[in-house]
């Protein structure tokens, strides 16, 4: 399974300016796992020290924020589209 | 990225992120490298007297030196918004049986909701860091702040809604000639587009890059309730939550009034006012929780229509510590919440407004906050932007003919 991912400017540091990558994996947690295994340190930008999501991180699969879907566990299908953008409040 | 070593902005020094404390130079950015957690404006507040506040124009600009502003922003192009009316609501008191109350009316800014504060501060931002064009995603109050800010102070706009918003807010924010992208979808949709355009585009929007900026302005309607009651803290505020930033920059504006000894240090509660059907925050704190969860709004109050708000974390710190709570209330109660004070006190206030008067008298009625308490309502927005809401419940008494007889016939029939 091939997924792309969005990559926000804070985390493009690791991926040397790109701003779009792809990664493999048929859950979010995997695809996370297969960036950080390219990009050594990206995952823990994204996840807490207990391995959760970020609470200020939202991570969208096709359109749909993961947190509406099973979270890390969310499936991942073969030409996924992943975002991750952080949190901003609005108004 | 790690610079401590930048100019200060009147008596603003860095941007500070909330979550793990890390310093940033006062540029456009609003998310922290390390952590993803949202940046604050960090202050080296001198000492600033009632009477210098006093003597300041009478506008929002009367607490410059307390924002994060090159001062003088009053003599630059902009709305002037702010120090708007703090109304003695006695009639709305003596209906709920309570003892003391006030209305803060904020539908009385240039575009009529408090937008126009966050945005003055904003704007200044945008032109101190040279951007040539602003931007937003907003629920529709931020769209006609920011086009008529970008207006008058000769900038481009880029303003982001969702297609669905109320028709009023579409006109009154398209009138003032800046571009316009309504998008299908919810606010949320919008929001996360909008981060993603700012990445890419050299923009100032002004609740993204410029967020932290933008959220201080918020502080002027704390420091306004404090200064038009003589200089002190009331007992209680019932604030609308959206994102969580109103609430939490009016606590932070009280603590600041404290910490320079321009108000006493009197013990005050803040409520957090949601509508039901965008209940995340409410909906977390009457649960217990820290975390909130996400939901998909569905409500006639648009403008508090955020169904993943930022702030709310922040939010729910300030409600617990202060001792206060959080409720939400159904769309029939916002209506009603809406005419109640219309009714009441002459002001017609716009969903939020509704959502703030039937969620404190829902507070009231299961004894969750104190009818002794002086209480001060905050109202964010004008009724007139959001007409659809009350349209079907408020027509003309009767329609007759220009006839005498019958104006006499059918009022007393309404009279009797």
């Amino acid at each position: 399974m091939s997924a792309t991912v969005r990559i926000p400017t804070i985390l493009r540091t690791y991926t040397g300016g790109a701003a779009e990558v792809t990664a493999e994996g048929a859950t979010l947690q995997e695809v996370l796992d297969s960036l950080d295994a390219q990009y050594a340190g990206i995952a823990a930008r994204v996840l807490d020290e207990n391995g959760a999501l970020r609470r200020f991180v939202n991570v969208y699969v096709n359109d749909d924020d993961v947190r509406f879907l099973d979270g890390l566990a969310t499936p991942i299908a073969d030409g996924a589209n992943l975002s991750i953008i952080p949190a901003v409040a609005g108004g | 990225m790690t610079v401590t070593a930048s100019p200060a902005i009147g008596s603003a020094v860095a941007l500070k992120c909330r979550e793990c404390g890390t310093r940033y130079p006062l540029d456009a950015s609003y998310a922290c490298y390390e952590c993803f957690g949202p940046l604050e404006v960090a202050y080296e507040l001198g000492s600033v007297t009632r009477e210098q506040i006093e003597s300041g124009p009478n506008s929002m600009w009367r607490y410059e030196s307390l924002l994060p502003v090159v001062p003088g922003a009053d003599a630059r192009p902009g709305l002037q918004a702010g120090f708007t009316k703090l109304v003695r609501a006695d009639n709305l008191a003596r209906e709920l049986g309570v003892k003391s109350l006030w209305v803060k009316d904020d539908s009385g800014n240039p575009t009529h909701s408090f937008k126009d504060r966050v945005v003055a501060v904003a704007l200044e931002n945008a032109r101190r860091l040279g951007f040539e064009t602003i931007a937003c995603a907003s629920t529709g109050n931020l769209a006609n702040a920011v086009a008529a800010a970008g207006a008058r102070a000769g900038l481009k706009s880029v303003v982001f809604v969702p297609s669905n918003l109320e028709a009023g807010k579409i006109v009154t924010t398209a009138v003032y000639g800046g571009t316009l992208v309504a998008i299908q979808g919810n606010y949320d949709d919008v929001n996360r587009l909008c981060t993603e355009v700012a990445a890419s585009r050299n923009w100032g929007f002004v609740n993204v890059n410029l967020r932290p900026y933008y959220a201080e302005g918020s502080k002027t309607v704390g420091y306004e309730v404090a200064e038009q009651l003589g200089w002190r803290l009331p007992d209680a505020v019932v604030s609308p939550v959206a994102s969580g930033s109103l609430l939490t920059k009016v606590d932070k504006a009280f603590r600041e009034f404290i910490d320079l000894g321009l108000v006493a240090e009197t013990p005050y509660a803040i409520y957090g006012a949601q509508a039901t059907g965008c209940s995340p925050v409410s909906q977390a704190f009457n649960s217990g929780q820290d975390v909130i969860r996400p939901v998909k709004p569905d409500t006639i109050a648009k403008s508090l229509a955020i169904g993943n708000p930022a702030d709310g974390p922040y939010a729910l710190d300030v409600v617990r510590r202060t001792h206060g709570a959080i409720a939400d209330v159904t769309d029939e109660e916002v209506v009603e919440g809406i005419k109640l004070l219309a009714r009441t006190e002459g002001i017609f206030a716009e969903t939020a407004g509704g959502v703030v008067v039937a969620t404190y008298r829902k507070l009231l009625r299961e004894g969750r906050i104190d009818p002794s308490a002086e209480t001060v309502l905050l109202n964010t927005g004008d009724g007139l932007k959001t007409l659809d809401a009350v349209e079907a419940t408020s027509q003309p008494t009767m329609v007759i003919s220009p006839s005498y007889d019958e104006f006499e016939t059918e009022y007393n029939k309404v009279v009797s």
